[in-house]
């Protein structure tokens, strides 16, 4: 028993060295930068700073835009994630690797490649050009940010859903529409409640790195709005302000968390079946 | 648990300061070159000509001895200036732009140079000497130069308009949407500085918010604020007025779309730079620093290097080469045009290097007007409030949905 007990623990030292490098450490960065000033002294600026109007403008922005990135994630993914669950499993994989496949080609070369496609001189308007139809404006507004969110996220909204609902037991379902349940019934009542976590995990998916992102806000928005994403980014590679930097980071993280645990609520009583948090 | 994190955390520190001290090694046989990234003649781009290997050859033809190159590069004259002031890894020759050179010859870093091993530096054209930089002509030899021109699409402005508006075209409501603007302090607020006409090195703070009244004026006007984007997006015609450096335009203009007709104007007010060939003042091998940089002012290398950076040479055995002006062909009227005084140029409108006071105040400035937006701010609270609508429904369902089924339990 003893030595099963240190064998474990043995197993664990590299996670564990792997988590205070690369996990604790950073985190003691950022809470370090910001809580002191440029000569490394204690402050809360930085922190009070961050609430200034125009900030708060940003961070509602950035809240408002990855809510309506994940929503629409959920709304697209839930049926797709449905009506894979329920083909052959043949079928069912080769879609799964469908869904997969633009995650084999690298994130940015994706959302560079969507500046070309819904760009003015792009694919799109010189297609409709060329049928006579009038062009279409979609590039460097916010619907091209939230269009390439749902583009770019969309996958790990689907896989999460699908793995829970490929996993739901059919006999539930046959013994609800037995008892006299009609269609909406059956999906509002056992197969929804059953897919939750699925759902908080997707939705946990979606929403973090959309709220964080940078790159698909400076490609297709243009650089004329921020995201919280483009802020802080902007505070370590060009103004060279880590303090207030890591402020706002710190703030995004506590944003997050305070996200995720509403969410964690639904599921609550839930088995917690692929949840992150 | 405590002790052993603490002893984790120690033994990772020293792996990593462990990792540092390898890249330490010193070898007298070996020079360190340290570059712009895609800065010089490899034989890959251009010409044909790999200027390492000819240096390591030609040095062991004159000097019996065999050295190795060891060649490296940068992205930013900042990042370069980091690694060599922190003095942590030992590099020979080093390339900053203009202000750069100033910086590091006021801190120290760089070397006075024996130009007994330059004799080569007679090449160099009499506008290249004595600038603001190095007065005295002691710390550094000249190795291009280029101009920031506004560079457009003809079949959208007309080259009349765009000669006769310079910067001002920038703030030009005719060409809304159509503008792209540098997504970089110095540059963006350089340009409104010379279209208002002050001074870009200035240091009163006044000056500086002048030019980020104007910035923010023309902002409603800018499609995009973009950096290497600029060269997608003006190939393929989805903007048609921007500013960037004239080496660019050529590399534009090269993969342009045919149904765009990109042409380049120079405004008699605008950003000059010269990017300058150093020696460190740590290198172990400063002769051999020098009759490298020697061998950069030869004829070859020099042409080579001239044909594939596509930039403006100093050197003005390269500028009378036959070859070189055959390969330039139409294009040399936009890299050397007449009545071009790089000398005043440079000197009165190029960028300086800035006190931290005033780059700190850029920063902000540049904050301000980045972080000023109202895209989509009014539809925003709409939608929040429709958001939080729903949120709120659909928690104190699943709340009442909860109570109810307790309360059946409880039954």
């Amino acid at each position: 028993m003893n030595k099963k007990g240190l064998f474990g623990k043995l197993a664990a030292a590299p996670h564990i060295l792997w988590a205070v490098l690369f996990i604790v450490g950073p985190l003691i960065f950022v809470l370090y930068y910001a809580f002191t000033d440029r000569s490394g002294a204690f402050t809360l600026k930085n922190l009070t700073s961050a609430f200034s109007a125009q900030y708060l403008s940003v961070f509602i922005r950035s809240v408002v835009y990855s809510l309506i990135a994940t929503l629409l994630c959920l709304v697209i993914a839930y049926p797709v994630a449905y009506s894979i669950a329920q083909a052959s499993p043949k079928t069912q994989k080769i879609l799964i690797m469908l869904i997969m496949l633009p995650m084999w080609m690298n994130f940015l070369i994706r959302v560079y490649s969507l500046m070309s496609i819904i760009g003015n001189a792009g694919i799109i308007n010189s297609m409709l050009k060329s049928m006579g139809l009038p062009e279409l404006s979609m590039i460097n507004t916010p619907g091209a940010v939230i269009f390439g969110m749902v583009y770019s996220y969309l996958p790990y909204m689907v896989l999460p859903i699908y793995t829970v609902m490929s996993k739901m037991d059919t006999r539930l379902i046959e013994a609800a529409r037995d008892l006299g349940c009609n269609s909406g019934q059956v999906l509002s009542k056992v197969i929804l409640p059953l897919s939750v976590s699925g759902i908080v995990s997707g939705v946990t998916m979606v929403f973090v790195p959309s709220i964080s992102t940078f790159y698909i806000s400076q490609k297709l928005g243009g650089g004329n709005f921020d995201l919280i994403g483009d802020t802080i980014e902007r505070q370590f590679l060009l103004s060279n302000n880590y303090n207030f930097g890591a402020a706002i980071s710190l703030e995004l993280m506590i944003l997050i968390l305070f996200c995720m645990t509403f969410m964690n609520r639904f599921s609550d009583g839930n088995e917690s079946g692929g949840m992150i948090v | 648990m405590k002790k052993t994190l603490a002893s984790l955390l120690i033994l990772a520190i020293l792996l990593t300061s462990s990792v540092a001290f390898i890249g330490c090694k010193s070898d007298t046989e070996t020079l360190n070159v340290y570059n712009w990234g895609v800065y010089i003649s490899d034989g890959k781009y251009g010409s044909e000509y790999d200027t390492i290997a000819e240096f390591e050859k030609y040095y062991k033809a004159t000097y019996g001895k065999t050295i190795k190159v060891n060649y490296t590069t940068y992205d930013s004259n900042e990042d370069m200036y980091a690694k060599i002031k922190s003095g942590a890894s030992d590099y020979d020759v080093i390339f900053p732009s203009d202000y750069m050179a100033a910086r590091m010859i006021e801190e120290g870093l760089v070397a006075k140079l024996d130009f007994n091993n330059i004799p080569n530096f007679a090449n160099i054209g009499d506008d290249f000497k004595s600038l603001y930089y190095d007065e005295k002509n002691e710390y550094t030899v000249p190795y291009t130069y280029g101009v920031l021109g506004i560079i457009y699409n003809a079949n959208v402005v007309s080259p009349e308009v765009v000669e006769e508006k310079g910067w001002s075209i920038f703030w030009d409501e005719a060409y809304a949407n159509k503008i792209l603007m540098i997504n970089n302090p110095r540059d963006a607020f350089g340009l409104a500085m010379y279209d208002l006409g002050i001074d870009v090195n200035t240091t009163d703070p006044a000056e500086w918010k002048r030019a980020l009244e104007h910035l923010k004026a023309g902002k409603p006007l800018i499609q995009a604020y973009v950096m290497d984007e600029i060269f997608n997006k003006m190939e393929s015609g989805e903007a048609a007025i921007s500013t960037y450096y004239a080496g660019d335009y050529f590399t534009m203009l090269e993969n342009a779309d045919s149904s765009v007709d990109l042409r380049f104007y120079q405004p008699p007010v605008t950003n000059v730079f010269a990017d300058v060939m150093c020696v460190t003042s740590k290198s172990r091998n400063k002769e051999l620093a020098e009759i490298f940089i020697d061998f950069m002012l030869q004829r070859d290398a020099a042409v080579a290097n001239a044909e594939t950076l596509y930039y403006g040479t100093p050197n003005e055995l390269v500028k009378n080469d036959k070859d070189y002006i055959d390969y330039l062909g139409d294009d040399a009227k936009i890299l050397y045009p007449d009545g071009f005084d790089f000398k005043s140029q440079i000197n009165k409108y190029g960028y300086r290097n800035l006190d931290n006071d005033t780059l700190d105040l850029i920063s902000s400035l540049w904050e301000e007007m980045k972080i000023d937006s109202d895209t989509g701010n009014s539809t925003i609270y709409i939608v929040c409030g429709v958001i939080a609508a729903v949120a709120a429904a659909t928690a104190v369902i699943v709340i009442v949905r909860k109570k109810k089924k307790n309360k059946s339990y409880d039954d």
